[in-house]
């Protein structure tokens, strides 16, 4: 029979291990999400011997807009323009897909929608931001070469450079282009060129409390994009018809998503 | 993609990609094709008489030169207008992009420009002679320079005009084409949009082009005797309204073409143009694009050309039907240009565009920027008769 002294030191070991156990970090889980890119920060970066890919988990987004916030914050994104935002999917039995995407999902989505008459399936939020397109359209129709892609793949805007005529908005499928109101030039999601640049990450990625977005170096095999990327999960695109070959990847996007 | 394929019943949910809220191209844009369209029709009148030799063009033959060089001077203001850094307007010929097609505007507005101003100075060159004999200091110097400092105007040297002018006509006509089928280009070269992804684009400008530019000139020209209180040439008219006749017929077909190619091809995105079409569009397309602004005149210009009508009702027939056809080429290009963009890349749904009156694209712009033209050409008239002494004899 246990005594009253022995029964509380199990109590508290209990405790203190209950509690280490919450708070330690476990490792090898899927949820684990780094603050840098490995093998960039403090180091040269060699621009010419770089690849990254994003990938956006659609089964894992909650619709938070921790990633919008981030991002308007991160760039001073004026308001009613975009560059990443989060959609709202809504299934009804009847097949319909709902969708919306109020202020761009900045507010995330705290209440249901109310305006839908039918019994619903089934809900499920995509993020959208620049895709980074390996043959982009904005660079194609560019006309004085402002916007650009980098050595590194990055589909880039020189607002030095830009005249402000909005052909490459015209000209991008995603819409993920808007021209900026403040400085009347082009302006988009550069998945944090200039973090990537230090080795940070992107900083939606960053906030992302889910792992919902991830981005990597596809140089490094231990990078879960790469591991991703390189296995046998199933992988889209958005609208490869346009063969835009875009650099974004979605996992677990259905149909549905355009 | 599939989803896209699915069903127009997708549309319920008016998804408008948040982006997509804007028309970042609006009535300036509209403006652009239809100024260089005017351009191209009124060059193809000239072309006519001085390469084609089509005689019955000789009384407007002057006046479409002039006509085009008014609105080719103010072309680019649109795009200034429009652009959000114009101050940095020249990065497009200092470092054009050579992937680009909107890249080649200026070089191809640089020529088009310089032919037309090189003709028009061979036209008038024994009128500006004329001139250079009579004016004195610096207006006798610019005589000089618009003359080549020559005051040869024997009958040689005529001779050696009408090659010139013979030649710069016929290097003008593919000039003038590649100019609006590049700006046809320009949205037909845009993927992501379903409305303006055709190669049918720059032939569907080409065509309205001319019919905007020879509209112009049958209903300036009618216009402006009348008001001066002048005859008309008949003969001159009816050859206009001929030419006017084919480019409609073709202009109208090939638009006709394009919406039910979407229709019958159920291409990609298919249900959203006709969504489109048939929603946002249904009015300024259907109502006033096909059955006002086409159909109608499609069949005045069908009894004008079948049966014998009284000269002076054939003339006034003349002015209103391209009046009319006039407003259909700016419609058109209002439909092509701002309903284009009021699809949505979600495929989902349709944004809505509200001009405004006083923004730089606005309203008022639109009028200040359409009425510049018509004081260039004013001014223009004091320098180049717009018409010659001779065609006052075949008249009343």
């Amino acid at each position: 029979m246990m005594d009253r002294r022995s029964f509380v030191k199990k109590v508290l070991n209990g405790t203190i291990a209950g509690s280490l156990y919450l708070v330690w970090p476990m490792g090898g889980d899927s949820l684990e999400i780094p603050e840098e890119i490995p093998g960039i920060k403090g180091k040269d970066y060699d621009i010419l011997h770089q690849e990254f890919a994003f990938i956006v988990d659609v089964t894992r987004c909650i619709g938070c807009g921790s990633c919008c916030v981030a991002d308007k914050r991160e760039y001073n994104v004026p308001d009613g323009n975009y560059r990443t935002w989060v959609e709202r999917y809504v299934k009804g039995f009847s097949d319909q897909i709902y969708v919306d995407s109020p202020h761009g999902g900045l507010d995330g989505y705290q209440h249901p929608r109310t305006d839908i008459d039918e019994k619903i399936r089934d809900t499920f939020f995509v993020p959208k931001l620049c895709n980074m397109c390996k043959e982009a359209p904005c660079v194609q129709v560019c006309p004085v070469g402002a916007t650009f892609i980098s050595p590194d793949g990055f589909i880039l805007v020189d607002e030095k450079r830009c005249v402000g005529c909005a052909y490459c908005i015209q000209a991008c499928p995603y819409s993920a282009r808007f021209l900026n109101p403040v400085t009347k030039v082009a302006e988009k999601c550069t998945w944090c060129y200039h973090r990537v640049r230090k080795g940070l990450l992107p900083a939606c990625v960053e906030v992302c409390p889910t792992g919902a977005r991830k981005f990597g170096s596809m140089k490094d095999e231990t990078s879960e994009v790469y591991k991703i990327l390189k296995g046998p999960g199933v992988l889209t695109v958005l609208k490869k018809e346009m063969g835009t070959f875009p650099a974004l990847y979605y996992k677990g996007a259905r149909r549905e998503v355009i | 993609m599939d989803a896209a394929h699915s069903s127009a019943a997708m549309l319920v949910s008016n998804y408008v990609f948040p982006n997509d809220l804007h028309v970042h191209w609006s009535m300036m844009i509209v403006l652009y094709p239809y100024i260089t369209g005017l351009v191209d029709g009124a060059f193809i009148i000239a072309a006519l008489y001085y390469l084609f030799d089509v005689k019955s063009l000789r009384p407007v033959a002057r006046f479409s030169l002039l006509f085009a060089l008014a609105f080719l001077a103010i072309a680019t203001l649109p795009l200034l207008l429009h652009l959000g850094r114009p101050e940095r307007n020249f990065n497009m010929l200092l470092t054009p992009s050579p992937s680009s097609a909107m890249a080649g505007f200026g070089y191809i507005y640089a020529v088009s420009m310089g032919v037309v101003v090189f003709i028009i100075l061979f036209v008038y060159r024994e009128d500006l002679v004329e001139l250079r004999a009579t004016s004195k200091g610096w207006l006798q110097l610019l005589y000089r320079a618009l003359t080549f400092d020559s005051i040869d105007v024997s009958e040689d040297a005529r001779k050696l005009d009408r090659k010139i002018i013979r030649f710069l006509v016929g290097i003008g006509i593919p000039i003038a084409v590649v100019l609006h089928g590049y700006v046809g280009f320009i949205f037909g070269g845009v993927k992501a949009n379903p409305t303006w992804s055709t190669p049918l684009m720059p032939v569907i400008f080409l065509f309205s082009a001319c019919v905007s530019g020879i509209s112009a000139i049958i209903l300036a020209y009618i216009v402006i005797r009348k008001v001066k209180g002048r005859s008309i040439d008949h003969d001159c008219i009816k050859t206009c309204i001929k030419t006017l006749t084919l480019f409609f017929i073709m202009a109208f077909t090939f638009e006709m073409l394009e919406v039910f190619s979407h229709s019958y091809l159920k291409s990609g995105y298919h249900h959203m143009v006709e969504g489109l079409l048939n929603g946002p569009l249904a009015s300024s397309f259907w109502l006033w694009q096909v059955k006002i602004c086409s159909v109608i005149p499609l069949f005045v210009l069908g009894v004008m050309g079948i049966f014998t009508i009284n000269k002076h009702i054939y003339n006034f027939t003349a002015a209103v039907v391209s009046a009319i056809l006039l407003l259909q080429v700016l419609i058109m290009r209002w439909n092509v240009v701002i309903g284009g963009q009021l699809m949505s890349k979600s495929a989902r749904g349709y944004t809505e565009f509200h001009p405004e009156w006083f923004d730089k694209e606005g309203i008022l712009a639109v009028i200040i920027v359409m009425a510049i033209p018509f004081i260039i050409l004013f001014v223009l008239s004091r320098i180049f008769p717009f018409w010659t002494p001779d065609n006052e004899t075949n008249v009343k």
